[in-house]
């Protein structure tokens, strides 16, 4: 093996990206991304490794839980492609490595894939696409696939090869500790990142109310006494700006209770015990079916 | 208006195309103002299409599918709402009913789409099977096995709409009970966690805990986005790094001597 050397020329990574436009094709619930990922991998492993026993283990390690911004996935399968063309050559790269570059590059890569993509390129060409096509107008369709695709392609192509070329220098480096001060800085950041996305997207919001607390006179604003008209819309508006309650009670859910100790907590306690859960070797689909059912059970009964 | 035979396989087509994207969420071919308009395309009813199709469009334009968690199935709203709107021939005029319906259908969609992905979780499972054969042509075959299920996912209602028309379809979209919808919207929100929860069972370690307890708190003040929530997150990694080789240099029987070439630097001093 080490007399000749296996490279990936760039008719490779073309493939390997045109594939990763598939990536999510076969997202399920366990593991998510990964068969798109050991997909769109094939076209490399394919030239890499020729033995039964070698492509059986690289179909493993590519078959790991993996999920990311689609589209911001080509950057890591840049960085994979150089490290598997390495290890393929003999160089000491294992199973741990190639996994710890992935997981701690998909979070934070993800934190930056969701806001440009979908929340800012999307509704940005949307509305402009929609504004068109409403006026009857055949361009804002046209418009909206062109462009967008062009950008996506563009995205994928040159942040793949920007990966791969990154991955080589992480890889040229003898000692190893600058591969290991990524893998680290990359866990760090993905921990960072994962405790910012549950807060902000695992959502759980209980309705039951704790307490229903008559308020003193003066601590809402008195709709009988208010002017009326502009005069008395602006007088309210005032009042309510300087503390007054809208109604004459005050309402507290346990949602507000929950919240005023950190925002986000029932989140965290649900992500703990599907942790938990996984770690007693809990089917992942056994917890979220049941996620599923307890969501509907607990809205019938009306505390959700 | 009815379709000739030809027109009605276009239209599964256009469905079955939409059904994909609405996975893998990459052409776009799913996106209301392309589907209603491909539709349109092919059953002879471009204008009043492409109206339902830009009205959808900015209902959606918030709709993504973030992490696990699923939106309202714009595919499936954008293709039947259009079908309906074509067989109803009431052309510019029927565009706000077909809108009405979409909203549901976009609701229902979600179940299907559920339902697909549970559906996947078993063929990952045969994969796993074909890696440990060491073939490739399985697993690709498998991957391709989903993406053609996603496809059917829209193009079996689409064609179930063309088959029975729209009020059968309408009228069991109406005995759906909210609370089945609104229940299973609330478990979407939740089952998010597990996939999270897997990631960290994978790269926790004693180590990097704390800082799994900032990006926790800080995300709870909504003035910092995504990006500024990384940045914060980027710096703690390159201080860490950085603080954690200095310390084990000025301990001196440290990592030093590696070949860690800012340790050998501050070795010299």
């Amino acid at each position: 093996m080490a007399d000749q050397k296996v490279s990936l020329t760039k008719k490779d990574r073309l493939s390997v990206c045109w594939r990763s436009t598939f990536i999510q094709g076969s997202w399920n619930y366990e593991r998510m991304q990964n068969g798109g990922w050991a997909f769109s991998l094939i076209p490399a492993l394919k030239k890499l490794y020729k033995t039964k026993e070698e492509r059986s283990a690289a179909l493993k390690r590519h078959l790991e839980f993996f999920n990311t911004h689609p589209y911001v996935a080509s950057p890591i399968i840049g960085v994979t492609l150089a490290l598997e063309e390495d290890r393929a050559n003999g160089a000491p790269i294992d199973d741990v490595m190639i996994q710890g570059v992935k997981v701690g590059m998909m979070g934070p890569l993800a934190g930056i894939g969701d806001p440009v993509f979908w929340f800012t390129v999307k509704p940005i060409l949307g509305a402009l696409a929609a504004s068109l096509a409403m006026s009857g107008n055949i361009l804002g369709p046209i418009l909206y696939f062109v462009l967008w695709n062009l950008i996506r392609m563009g995205f994928m192509w040159y942040t793949q090869e920007f990966g791969y070329r990154a991955g080589a220098k992480i890889t040229d480096d003898v000692s190893g500790t600058l591969l290991q001060d990524v893998t680290k800085g990359a866990s760090i950041l993905g921990m960072f990142v994962l405790g910012s996305l549950i807060q902000r997207w695992v959502s759980v919001k209980f309705t039951p109310v704790v307490s229903t607390v008559k308020l003193a006179k003066g601590a809402y604003i008195d709709w009988d006494t208010i002017g009326n008209g502009t005069k008395g819309i602006r007088s309210a508006l005032e009042q309510q700006a300087s503390g007054l309650s809208l109604g004459s009670s005050k309402v507290t859910t346990l949602q507000d209770n929950l919240d005023s100790l950190i925002p986000g907590l029932a989140a965290l306690l649900l992500t703990l015990l599907c942790m938990w859960l996984l770690k007693k070797k809990v089917s992942p689909i056994v917890i979220i079916l049941g996620l599923f059912v307890v969501g509907v059970g607990l809205h019938v009964l009306h505390v959700m | 208006m009815a379709l000739n035979a030809f027109q009605m396989i276009l239209v599964v087509l256009v469905a079955f195309l939409a059904g994909m994207e609405g996975i893998l969420d990459e052409f776009h071919f799913h996106q209301p103002v392309i589907a209603c308009t491909l539709i349109g395309l092919v059953t002879g009813q471009l204008v009043p299409c492409l109206i339902l199709g830009g009205s959808l469009q900015m209902l959606a334009l918030g709709w993504a599918n973030i992490g696990a968690a699923v939106a309202p199935d714009a595919a499936l709203a954008s293709v039947a709402s259009a079908i309906i709107l074509v067989l109803s021939g009431q052309g510019e005029k029927g565009v706000n009913t077909a809108i009405a319906v979409a909203v549901p259908l976009a609701i229902a969609g979600l179940l299907l789409t559920i339902i697909a992905r549970t559906l996947a979780t078993g063929i990952v499972h045969f994969m796993d099977k074909a890696a440990e054969e060491g073939s490739f042509r399985k697993v690709e075959m498998w991957h391709i096995i989903a993406i053609i299920m996603q496809g059917l996912r829209i193009a079996i209602p689409a064609a179930l709409i063309l088959a029975v028309g729209a009020d059968p379809v309408r009228s069991l979209l109406a005995q759906m009970p909210i609370w089945l919808t609104d229940g299973l919207a609330i478990g979407g929100g939740m089952v998010v966690a597990v996939g999270y929860a897997m990631v960290i069972n994978m790269i926790a370690t004693k180590e990097v805990w704390p800082f799994f307890a900032l990006g926790f708190v800080l995300a709870a003040i909504p003035q910092l986005t995504l990006i500024a929530l990384g940045t914060i997150g980027v710096v703690l990694a390159l201080v860490y790094i950085t603080l954690s080789k200095v310390g084990g240099s000025s301990n001196g029987a440290g990592g030093a001597g590696t070949g860690d070439p800012v340790g050998d630097i501050i070795d010299k001093y």
